[in-house]
């Protein structure tokens, strides 16, 4: 009798851990099922070829060798370097141009100022595809093919709206009282902007950073058209593993894993400013 | 306070037009030169492999495209390929915007795994798929149908669009989870304890109370996303290179081949404008969008 009142009276305290339970085995499961290619490329990367084309398996003896081939044969290091100088001095200039950009939209702001940031929004809704034809010729001509240059150029163009935008949300958030007490003591734009406005936006203006080298880390449309040998970054450099190379898995495991391992990482660390910049602010 | 912002808006005229020069200024190059090349080349007589035929072609170049087999071909594909990730990316990342809300053990670090293929680059993931997922004899996938008594398939030939959109989907996926996850997070909790209070079930909750809420946020995943997809490249660059024959060519591929490897400069640059056509059509709701936002 009193097994059994006990057992109906209180049924929600008791399907909890229930509930609770399963949430956890489903939650889990399917995060490991999306995130599973991932992890199997970053194992692949640490077996021999001989094991990666053999039955999947977890058990293995782990060794380096995909990696040391990986960077004595191909040049893994060239391309690297072309990532790495193509991502950040892509973001380094785009904030350069954007933040006084930004600044006079946040704190200036004109009639004008909502219809230039919604005109520079619709810059980035230009597909490159539509223009892929004259900027291959422009650069051929100017020899601007297959450099570094080049791609820094486009880069910069490309993610110069969601900066803006990121900055000037950044900034608008500001209290604007503090600039306001700058400029009572004398400070000039330039010592408003230096002194004041950088320092307390720094965070702000660290995660549009991160999400502009994210973004030109990860583009894959002009690298892939626009450079060859040279200047090639490592999502051209991956795609050469399409073709015969393909058959190489632990070889392009390793050299996936080492191009995608720093991105992950910011990525992880800037979820939440990432939302604020891929939606223009539209979802906060 | 009015006082300060009515003169700093006199003064400020000329120093906002000096701060965002640079910026605009660099921006409508970038849009009208190369928008008015494309438009001027589409209407030229222009292959880079003949450079004797030059001149004005009139319509000629959108003639010759818009009864071009392959560009129907190709916008069936890009359609079928943006509808179905569509489908599936906003379904899915709804359903587990609600799931990863809940409280669980590891909830964060579950998190963080459902959203990583965001952030992988496009050409690792699409080769990572082709290689060890869908490969049809040392891919995990065959091994899996092999496990459970399935014949394996033979993914790239016998189901290429299939593949493409599922390599696409799983890179998406995560992009519309972390938008509707951080929506989410605005759901007014009070509002579904009364609801709850009130018998209402969790389908209930959810077709009333949650999606309701997400409603913009969904609708900014699908335009984001729709800007994107429609000029899907990489993916199918190291894949199946638009085959085999156009089943896997869509808009941005066709003009890709067009240009870069018939160097019909023409007829890519027509193709080329179709597709601006297309994204402005998406391009306009989401811009209004965004406006009604900044208004608030």
């Amino acid at each position: 009798m009193t097994t059994q009142r006990t057992s109906s009276a209180p049924p929600a305290v008791r399907s909890l851990p229930v509930k609770q339970l399963l949430l956890t085995l489903v939650g889990w499961s399917i995060a490991l099922i999306i995130f599973f290619p991932i992890l199997w490329m970053v194992l692949t990367g640490f077996k021999t070829e001989t094991a990666a084309i053999a039955d999947p398996s977890f058990i293995f003896s782990p060794t380096l060798e995909s990696y040391q081939a990986v960077q004595a044969r191909s040049g893994y290091a060239r391309f690297a370097m072309n990532s790495v100088v193509v991502a950040f001095g892509s973001t380094f200039l785009a904030l350069l141009i954007a933040i006084p950009s930004a600044y006079a939209m946040a704190f200036l702001p004109t009639k004008r100022t909502k219809g230039t940031l919604l005109w520079m929004l619709s810059t980035k809704m230009l597909p490159p595809v539509g223009v892929l034809v004259p900027i291959y010729l422009i650069f051929r001509d100017v020899g601007l093919l297959d450099t570094r240059t080049g791609l820094i150029i486009i880069y910069t163009l490309m993610n110069l709206p969601i900066v803006v935008w990121m900055l000037y949300t950044f900034f608008k958030d500001m209290p604007k009282d503090i600039l306001e007490a700058g400029r009572m003591d004398g400070a000039s734009t330039f010592q408003e902007v230096f002194f004041l406005l950088l320092p307390l936006t720094l965070p702000g203006i660290a995660s549009t950073g991160l999400l502009s080298v994210i973004l030109s880390w990860n583009e894959a449309f002009w690298s892939l058209n626009l450079t060859s040998s040279k200047a090639a970054p490592l999502t051209a450099y991956i795609a050469s593993f399409s073709s015969p190379e393909g058959l190489f898995w632990a070889k392009l495991s390793a050299a996936s894993t080492m191009a995608i391992a720093p991105i992950l990482i910011l990525g992880w660390m800037t979820q939440k400013q990432m939302v604020r910049g891929l939606t223009f602010g539209a979802v906060k | 306070m009015n006082k300060t912002r009515a003169s700093g808006r006199t003064v400020g005229g000329l120093r906002t037009l000096t701060l965002q020069a640079p910026a605009v200024t660099l921006l409508m190059l970038w849009m009208i030169v190369p928008l008015g090349m494309t438009i001027w080349f589409s209407f030229q007589r222009y292959n880079l492999l003949m450079p004797d035929m030059t001149g004005f072609a009139g319509l000629e170049n959108y003639e010759y495209l818009l009864t071009d087999p392959a560009l129907w071909s190709a916008m069936g594909t890009t359609l079928l390929l943006v509808g179905w990730v569509l489908a599936i990316t906003v379904v899915g990342g709804t359903l587990l915007a609600v799931l990863f809300q809940q409280e669980f053990a590891g909830r964060g670090i579950a998190r963080v795994l459902a959203i990583s293929p965001f952030f992988v680059m496009p050409t690792v993931s699409a080769l990572v798929w082709k290689n060890m997922m869908m490969h049809p004899s040392n891919g995990v996938l065959a091994w899996l149908a092999e496990s459970l008594g399935l014949p394996a398939l033979d993914w790239f030939s016998s189901l290429p669009l299939t593949s493409i959109i599922i390599i696409v989907s799983w890179q998406w996926l995560p992009f519309a989870l972390l938008i509707l996850l951080t929506a989410m997070q605005s759901l007014d909790e009070d509002q579904v304890e009364a609801a709850r209070m009130d018998g209402a079930g969790p389908i209930a909750i959810f077709f009333f109370i949650t999606l309701p809420h997400l409603k913009r946020a969904i609708s900014v995943v699908i335009m984001i996303e729709m800007i994107f997809l429609l000029t899907i490249f990489a993916e199918i660059f190291v894949t199946t290179s638009g085959g085999p024959g156009l089943a896997t060519t869509n808009l941005a591929y066709l003009i890709y081949i067009r240009a870069l490897l018939d160097f019909d400069v023409g007829i890519a640059s027509a193709g080329g404008v179709i597709a601006i056509i297309l994204a402005n059509i998406v391009a306009i709701f989401l811009v209004r969008m965004v406006a009604k936002n900044l208004e608030d």
